[in-house]
């Protein structure tokens, strides 16, 4: 007999976890399982996830704060990540775009019938749904995550000062220390739109963290115009061409 | 006590005349006619307002006086048959207009105008405007039908459905008497947006459909959901539509509360002022927050609802503070009627 599957229950609402620990014992009689653990919110849940532990996430797409789908995205950064259940009450865009990318979901009330197929064919998130829950992302992300040493750390994107692209990594800059993430800036630049604005070809830094603009070179009131951000020395180069912000930002 | 309104409201369409938009469209059809008159009367148009001014100087206490008298017994009228009803007023006009007929030649000594004729005027111009407004309850009636219908899609998200029914299904093994009593809930609030929504009901009443829901919700979210009610000063026989106040509450926990991890609190206020009634929801609110859709359909719903029941006289309100939503509501007080 192989070993168990070992399945981590995420839900906002105490009940529907409850439920869902039933219907776990109940398919367990066909199906070898075992509770690795229960979430309340997406954070948790990636703390409970990380020891490599959990084969299955049950994870329920409406939560306050970070939602299912973005949970879902910061998950599969684990080695090995574990496969996702999406599981939802009603949210008639979200069975939309889980049936059009194959997405795994299951709808509440669930079926214990209906759990178990599932849990038989759940197979580790691939490569190929990354662009499936980006697609499904409604929402900016609430954080970044990098992957250090087998460990997933969440970011908050409003501690984030600039990031800025270098070969086929994205430095992501807090006040404290910089993060390396598997991203690209123009995708970046698109879901944060509101949040950061592009002052080099390969950098984009926090409206919020901007101090004020000054010249390279002080002294001669000329030169180009550099980026001073809020509590860091480093200075941002604002390209040639993305000039005009300067003139936008600075009032 | 639902009942007897509800029977009222449905024979025959004898209007309110103690609402304003009501009132409005007396003064103003009546006033249109005596332009039209003195269009007719008149050679050129040049003297056309000159003609009118001399037109209103008769019309105008007629229809002051007959709006006053209207307003005093118009209760009364609207528990005689439609027909009797028709009938009294047809005569009280008549009467009216004799009555000031004889006065203003007696105290003014104006030139006595043909009274068969005016009384003529008279009998066609209120005939004319009991047609318009037996045609216009006529137009409503389907509205309200309509707008029923409507309330019911509205109202009772799936979201909130499934999800109770996933939460009842989760206290059925541990506390099977908990889940008797959600289930009881949730039948209370099937039966009430699916009875019929077109009469007015007691506020008592709908709060606790309020409370229902709320328990459901509690269910569900726990410590998440704090609700203070502030109804010290509610005439618990105050009339409101069916359903104006629960969709405001489930409203306020779907944008208010469900988006935050952190506890809110629902605050309901609702009191009397003088012959107004104020209901008055405040519930958390992020700008930022996830939820979106849904919101304006409820809305627009009950201040539907609250036009076809009360005219100009009643009216909702929103406003988005810095962290807070509110929705205001103000309706005339219409106390219902010991059963």
């Amino acid at each position: 007999m192989s070993a168990p599957l070992r399945v981590l229950i995420v839900d906002d609402e105490a009940p529907a976890r409850s439920r869902m620990r039933d219907l776990l014992t109940d398919v367990g009689s066909e199906l070898p399982v075992m509770v690795a653990g229960e979430a309340a919110n997406g954070r948790d849940a990636l703390r409970a996830a990380e020891g490599g532990g959990v084969d299955v996430v049950l994870l329920d797409v409406r939560m306050p704060g970070m939602d299912g789908i973005e949970v879902a995205q910061h998950l599969r950064k684990l080695e090995p990540p574990p496969a996702v259940i999406f599981t939802t009450a009603y949210d008639a865009y979200a069975i939309r775009a889980f049936e059009l990318h194959v997405v795994d979901y299951l709808l509440k009330p669930i079926r214990a019938a209906r759990l178990q197929e599932a849990l038989l064919r759940a197979a580790p998130s691939g490569s190929s749904k990354a662009e499936a829950l980006r697609d499904l992302q409604q929402a900016p992300r609430t954080c970044l995550s990098a992957v250090e040493r087998g460990k997933v750390h969440l970011i908050p994107i409003e501690d984030v000062l600039f990031l800025r692209a270098e070969l086929k990594y994205v430095t992501v800059r807090i006040a404290a220390r910089e993060y390396l993430v598997e991203e690209s800036l123009t995708r970046l630049e698109q879901e944060f739109e509101r949040r950061f604005v592009r002052v080099h070809r390969n950098c984009l830094v926090a409206r919020a963290a901007i101090r004020g603009f000054e010249r390279v070179d002080a002294g001669s009131g000329e030169g180009p115009w550099q980026v001073v951000l809020a509590g860091l020395e480093e200075r941002i180069p604002v390209s040639r061409r993305q000039q005009h912000v300067v003139r936008e930002l600075a009032r | 006590m639902a009942r007897s309104i509800n029977h009222n409201a449905n024979t025959g369409a004898l209007p309110d005349f103690r609402n304003f938009g009501i009132l409005l469209r007396i003064l103003l059809i009546v006033n249109g006619v005596a332009l039209l008159a003195a269009l007719l009367q008149v050679n050129a148009v040049r003297g056309w307002l000159a003609q009118f001014t001399e037109n209103a100087a008769l019309v105008e206490p007629l229809l002051i006086l007959s709006l006053l008298v209207l307003a005093a017994v118009g209760s009364m009228l609207r528990r005689l048959p439609y027909a009797l009803a028709i009938v009294t007023i047809m005569a009280i006009e008549l009467a009216l207009t004799v009555a000031l007929h004889y006065a203003s030649r007696a105290l003014f000594f104006v030139e006595a105008h043909s009274l068969p004729r005016w009384l003529l005027i008279v009998a066609l111009t209120t005939g004319m405007l009991l047609v318009y407004f037996d045609l216009r309850g006529r137009a409503l009636s389907p509205a309200l039908a309509e707008a029923r219908l409507q309330a019911l899609q509205a109202r009772i998200r799936p979201h909130f459905l499934f999800n109770s029914i996933n939460a009842v299904l989760s206290l059925v093994r541990q506390e099977p008497r908990r889940a008797e009593a959600a289930l009881e809930d949730l039948a209370g609030l099937f039966r009430a947006s699916m009875a019929d929504n077109r009469e007015l009901t007691p506020i008592a009443h709908e709060i606790e459909l309020c409370r229902q829901y709320l328990d459901l919700e509690q269910l569900r979210l726990g410590e998440r959901l704090h609700v203070e009610w502030h109804t010290e000063k509610m005439p618990p026989d105050a009339l409101v539509p069916a359903l104006a106040l629960q969709p405001l509450m489930e409203n306020a926990v779907y944008h208010g509360i469900e988006p935050s991890d952190k506890p809110g609190v629902i605050s309901i206020n609702i009191y009397a002022v003088r012959d107004r009634l104020h209901v008055v929801l405040r519930n958390p609110y992020r700008a930022s927050g996830g939820h979106h859709a849904g919101n304006k359909m409820a809305l627009a719903n009950i201040r539907e609802r609250l036009q076809l029941h009360f005219d100009v006289a009643a009216e909702l309100t929103t406003r988005v503070g810095d962290d807070t939503y509110e929705v205001r509501m103000a309706m005339p007080y219409v106390k219902a009627k010991p059963s």
